[in-house]
C-alpha cells in the first residue's frame, strides 16, 4: 500500500479571494454615488478637484516606490482612493493646487514615510484634510456658491447648514431636513448628500467590505450625546436640530467610508465598538463645544492614535483560555 | 584630529556630535521656539553663552565637587548663569526676552547643558570644556536657526522677518503661506526632514569610507556610531 505524505504549510490554509486591490475598487465604486452627486451639485470644478487628487495621489505613490526602489504599489487603487476621499473632503471653492498638496503630504509623509499601506498610523487622507486645515483656514472653510451650484436656497451661500446650525440653532429658518438627507446644500464635495454615502455604504454591507460596528457605534453614541446635551442644555428636544446634526457636515462620510479604514480603526470586535463610541463623543464633543462647526476629521484622527491601546485592552478571549476553573 | 584640543572640540559640536540633530538633546526649546530664524538664533546664542561660562565652571570644580551631589551642584552654576543672562536680555534686549519667554529660564534644565557637563566637563581640563560648550553651543545655535529658517520661509514667507515670498494679496498671484509650519506641527515636519538629509549626508560620507567616528574622543561607551575600535566601557 502505498502512503502520500503530504506537506502541511503553515496557516492561513483558507484564503479569501478578496484583494488588497479588489477592496480597494469596490470602496472607489462605493465612493462613485458621492462623487458624482458631489460633480453634479457644486459643477465641473469638483470634477477638476477629484481628477487632480487621485491623479496626484497615485502619481506621488508611483514616484516614491519608482525612486525609492520598492515594489510599485501605485495600481492597488489604495493611492487612488486616498484621493478621491481627499476631493469629497475639499470646498468646490478651493484653489486647485491646495488639494494636490494634501495628496502629497497623505501620500508621502502620512502614508509612505511610515512603510506604506499597512503601516501608516492615521488615515492619510484626513490628516491631509487637518493639514490643509490648519494651514488655510480661511480656504478651506469659505463656502461661496459658485455658478454651478444647483442649491435650492439662497440662504446657505455663505455657511454650511451645520455652521448656522451652531451660530443659531435650528430655527424655521434653517435648511430642511430633507435637503441634508438628499445632499443639495453647501458643504464640501463629497460630504453634502447622505443619501448618496448611504447608498455607497450598502455597497460595502453587502461586499461584506465593512461590518456594521464601527458605523453603528459611531452614530449611535454620537446621537445619544446629542440627545443629552438636548435635555440638558434645556433646549428640549427637536427631532430638526438632531437630524441636522447627523446628516450635516462629514459624520456620514466619516462614520461609513474613513472611521472603517482597516489600516487605522481596531481589528478586535469589542475594540471597533469602543472605537466607535470614541469617535462619537469626541465628535459631539468638538462640535458642541469646540470653536468650530465640524469636529469629524480631528476626532477621527485622534481615535486612530488611540487604536493601539484599544486593541490591546480588547483581545478576545481565545478558544479554551480563561474561563472557570474547576473547584 | 587630535582630540581635546579647541579645535576638534569646536567642529564635534558643530558637525560630529551635533546636539540637535545627531545627539537629540534640548529637544523643547528646538521645537517650541524655531518659529522664526531670530527666535532660534537668539536661543541658540542665550544657550552658547550659559553653556560656555557653566562647562568651564564646572570643569574647574570638578575635583571639589562631591560625586554624589554633582547635579544639584551643576544645577546651581547652570541656574546662576541663566538667571545673570536673562537680566543681561531683559535690560538690553527686551523684546527678544518676551518672544523666548519661559524657554530662557528653562535653560536651566536644558539637558544638552546638563549634558555636557555631566559627560565631558566634570571628567575634562577647563579649556576644552570651554571649546566643548563654545562648539555644542554654536551646533545647537545653527541647528535650531537653520529649523527657523525653513519654518518661517514656508510658514509666513519670510526670513529674518524680511518678506522673500510675495504674499498673495486680493486677486493678485503670490505665495500662500502654509500656516501649519510656524504653528507646532511644523516643528516636527521640518525637525524629521533636517535629521534625514543630515543622516544621509552622514552615512554618504562613511560609505565613501569617511570614518564618521573621527573625532570621538575615544568615548565608545556612549557612542552610537559602529566604529570598528569600539570598546566597551572605555569611558574617560
Amino acid at each position: 500500500m502505498e502512503i502520500t505524505m503530504y506537506n502541511v504549510s503553515s496557516n492561513p490554509h483558507d484564503r479569501d479571494s478578496m484583494t488588497t486591490q479588489r477592496i480597494m475598487q469596490l470602496v472607489a465604486i462605493a465612493l462613485l454615488p458621492t462623487t458624482l452627486f458631489g460633480i453634479w451639485n457644486f459643477g465641473l470644478k469638483a470634477l477638476l478637484i477629484v481628477v487632480l487628487t487621485t491623479g496626484s495621489a497615485v502619481l506621488c505613490e508611483w514616484l516614491y516606490n519608482f525612486f525609492m526602489k520598492k515594489p510599485q504599489t501605485a495600481w492597488d487603487f489604495s493611492a487612488f482612493v486616498t484621493g478621491l476621499l481627499i476631493a469629497l473632503n475639499m470646498p468646490v471653492s478651493i484653489p486647485w493646487w491646495m488639494p494636490v498638496l494634501g495628496s502629497i503630504f497623505a501620500i508621502l509623509v502620512v502614508k509612505q514615510l511610515y512603510g506604506g499601506l499597512g503601516q501608516n498610523f492615521m488615515n492619510p487622507a484626513l490628516a491631509a484634510r487637518c493639514f490643509l486645515i490648519i494651514s488655510f483656514a480661511g480656504k478651506m472653510t469659505t463656502f461661496t456658491a459658485n455658478k454651478a451650484f444647483k442649491g435650492v436656497v439662497d440662504t446657505v451661500s455663505g455657511a454650511t447648514p451645520l455652521a448656522a446650525l451652531k451660530a443659531n440653532g435650528y430655527t424655521d429658518k434653517s435648511v430642511s431636513v430633507l435637503h441634508m438627507f438628499l445632499g443639495d446644500i453647501q458643504g464640501t464635495i463629497g460630504e453634502t448628500s447622505a443619501l448618496a454615502i448611504i447608498l455607497g455604504a450598502a455597497l460595502l454591507f453587502f461586499f461584506k467590505i465593512i461590518t456594521w460596528r464601527i458605523p453603528t457605534a459611531y452614530i449611535g453614541s454620537f446621537t445619544i450625546f446629542i440627545l443629552i446635551y438636548m435635555s440638558a442644555s434645556g433646549m428640549g428636544f427637536s427631532a430638526g436640530y438632531l437630524f441636522s446634526q447627523l446628516f450635516g457636515g462629514g459624520l456620514m462620510l466619516g462614520a461609513f467610508f474613513m472611521a472603517t479604514d482597516y489600516v487605522t480603526s481596531p481589528i478586535t470586535p469589542m475594540g471597533q465598538i469602543v472605537f466607535g463610541i470614541c469617535l462619537g463623543v469626541l465628535t459631539a464633543i468638538f462640535r458642541l463645544f469646540g470653536g468650530s462647526a465640524e469636529g469629524v476629521s480631528y476626532a477621527i484622527i485622534i481615535c486612530n492614535l488611540l487604536v493601539p491601546v484599544i486593541e490591546r485592552f480588547t483581545v478576545p478571549r481565545a478558544f479554551g483560555k480563561g474561563g472557570r476553573k474547576k473547584a | 584630529m587630535t582630540p581635546n584640543t579647541p579645535k576638534e572640540r569646536l567642529l564635534n559640536g558643530l558637525w560630529v556630535e551635533n546636539p540637535t540633530f545627531v545627539l537629540m538633546l534640548g529637544m523643547c526649546p528646538t521645537l517650541a521656539i524655531t518659529t522664526s530664524a531670530i527666535n532660534g538664533i537668539g536661543m541658540g546664542l542665550t544657550t552658547t553663552v550659559v553653556l560656555a561660562c557653566s562647562n568651564l565652571f564646572i570643569s574647574l570644580l570638578r575635583n571639589f565637587i562631591p560625586d554624589r551631589v554633582r547635579m544639584p551642584a551643576f544645577i546651581v552654576v547652570v541656574a546662576s548663569f541663566v538667571t545673570m543672562v536673562q537680566m543681561i536680555l531683559q535690560a538690553f534686549l527686551p523684546t527678544l526676552n518676551k518672544s523666548l519667554g519661559i524657554y530662557i529660564p528653562l535653560i536651566v534644565v536644558n539637558c544638552i547643558i546638563l549634558g555636557r557637563a555631566e559627560a565631558y566637563a566634570s571628567k575634562n581640563e577647563p579649556i576644552p570644556s570651554l571649546f566643548d560648550g563654545i562648539g555644542m553651543g554654536l551646533g545647537f545655535t545653527c541647528s535650531i536657526t537653520i529649523i527657523g529658517m525653513v519654518r518661517e520661509l514656508i510658514g509666513s514667507g519670510k526670513i529674518f522677518g524680511a518678506q522673500i515670498l510675495p504674499l498673495a494679496e486680493s486677486g493678485k498671484f503670490g505665495y500662500e503661506p502654509i500656516t501649519i509650519f510656524v504653528l507646532a506641527p511644523g516643528a516636527f515636519f521640518v525637525l524629521a526632514f533636517l535629521s534625514a538629509i543630515q543622516n544621509k549626508l552622514r552615512i554618504g560620507a562613511a560609505k565613501r569610507g569617511i570614518d564618521p567616528s573621527k573625532g570621538c574622543n575615544g568615548q565608545c561607551g556612549s557612542c552610537q556610531s559602529p566604529c570598528e575600535d569600539k570598546k566597551e566601557g572605555t569611558d574617560k
